[in-house]
């Protein structure tokens, strides 16, 4: 491991040595490997210190093309090996400069880990977003000029203009409340559940306003009850088009960080 | 790099999106996952990751937004 100065930590696993059966390509194009201490399996890879050194990172977090590459990687090998076995998956760019210090961290973490391992076991996150549907613009008083008292096109315009906007404001508050509903419901079918900021929709490339964002860890034997309440729930809430996603790693359940509500 | 498609499980495909939208993998990627200093990453660990790449974000999104200036839909 020497020709290659810093080590890239995909995840770390319960048992000694797993055996890869895809050999999962990570980052940089390098093989994933496993690395063992302390009874726990880092799966690391090898990146060059030139592109994931300290000052690159800086620098390359702030490409976004260079960051989606990394962490389709990332999450690549991530999601290879917990097909195979529970993992704890590790926040992106978590680099080592030798396997020395990759190994110090397995030691010195030992006790975490093992409790993060055993949470996760047997569990999946899914994530569900949910997007207020909203009337559109043309919805609401669309209809010819009715020639009722005092109708200049003015005030027709304005009337209508007021009607839309109210529209959009009950829209919304429906939304939000069957936001909530469907979060309760879902939270209690989940062994824990995390709230995400919303996501802004020039990044989501949804132009509905997002007013839940969330990641459930389901038990896997409870999976598709999970899946048919989500069906459900969607068919309920009319003001809320449900999205549901996964199943993912459990990224967002690794302790430490993790919060029943985000901020 | 070519498409990831990942999520594999086949419940309710009605409303299952097919391929990991890279929003949704960042939000989990930066924001979650064990947070341990690499000692390669020991002043990143001080910085939260979705500030740093939500500055790439916004920059790109803003780029994106000031070629096609009619991309925004109805607002």
């Amino acid at each position: 491991m020497t020709d290659s100065p810093c080590v890239w930590v995909y995840a770390v696993a319960a048992d000694a040595a797993p055996a890869f059966t895809g050999g999962p390509i990570g980052v940089a194009g390098g093989a994933a490997r496993p690395l063992s201490a302390a009874g726990l399996t880092a799966i690391v890879g090898s990146v060059a210190e030139s592109e994931f050194g300290e000052a690159a990172l800086r620098q390359n977090l702030e490409d976004l093309d260079w960051l989606e590459r990394t962490a389709r990687a990332h999450h690549e090998v991530i999601e290879t090996v917990t097909k195979e076995r529970p993992v704890v998956p590790m926040r992106l760019a978590t680099v080592y400069s030798t396997d020395e210090a990759a190994a110090g961290m397995l030691m010195e973490r030992a006790a975490d880990l093992r409790e993060a391992l055993t949470k996760l076991a047997g569990c999946s996150e899914w994530g569900v977003k949910g997007h207020a549907v909203m009337p559109g613009d043309d919805a609401a008083g669309q209809q010819p000029e009715a020639d009722g008292p005092s109708t200049g096109p003015g005030a027709a315009y304005l009337r209508r203009r007021r009607v839309q906007l109210t529209a959009r404001r009950d829209a919304r508050q429906e939304a939000v409340a069957s936001a909530q509903a469907v979060h309760a419901e879902l939270d209690r079918l989940a062994a824990s559940a995390r709230l995400y900021p919303p996501q802004s929709p020039e990044i989501a490339g949804h132009s509905g306003s997002m007013v839940l964002n969330a990641a459930y860890l389901v038990a896997d034997d409870r999976a598709e009850e999970f899946g048919t309440a989500v069906t459900e729930l969607a068919a309920r809430h009319g003001a809320l088009q449900l999205t549901l996603t996964g199943p993912w790693p459990a990224y967002s359940f690794t302790g430490r960080n993790e919060s029943r509500d985000e901020r | 790099m070519s498409e990831a498609p990942t999520a594999t499980a086949t419940y309710h495909p009605a409303i299952r999106e097919e391929r990991v939208a890279l929003v949704d993998l960042l939000d989990r990627v930066l924001a979650g996952g064990v947070v341990i200093v690499g000692d390669v990453t020991l002043s990143i660990a001080d910085v939260d990751l979705v500030t740093v790449s939500l500055r790439a974000l916004v920059t790109s999104v803003s780029a994106l937004v000031e070629d096609t200036d009619d991309s925004r839909g109805g607002r």
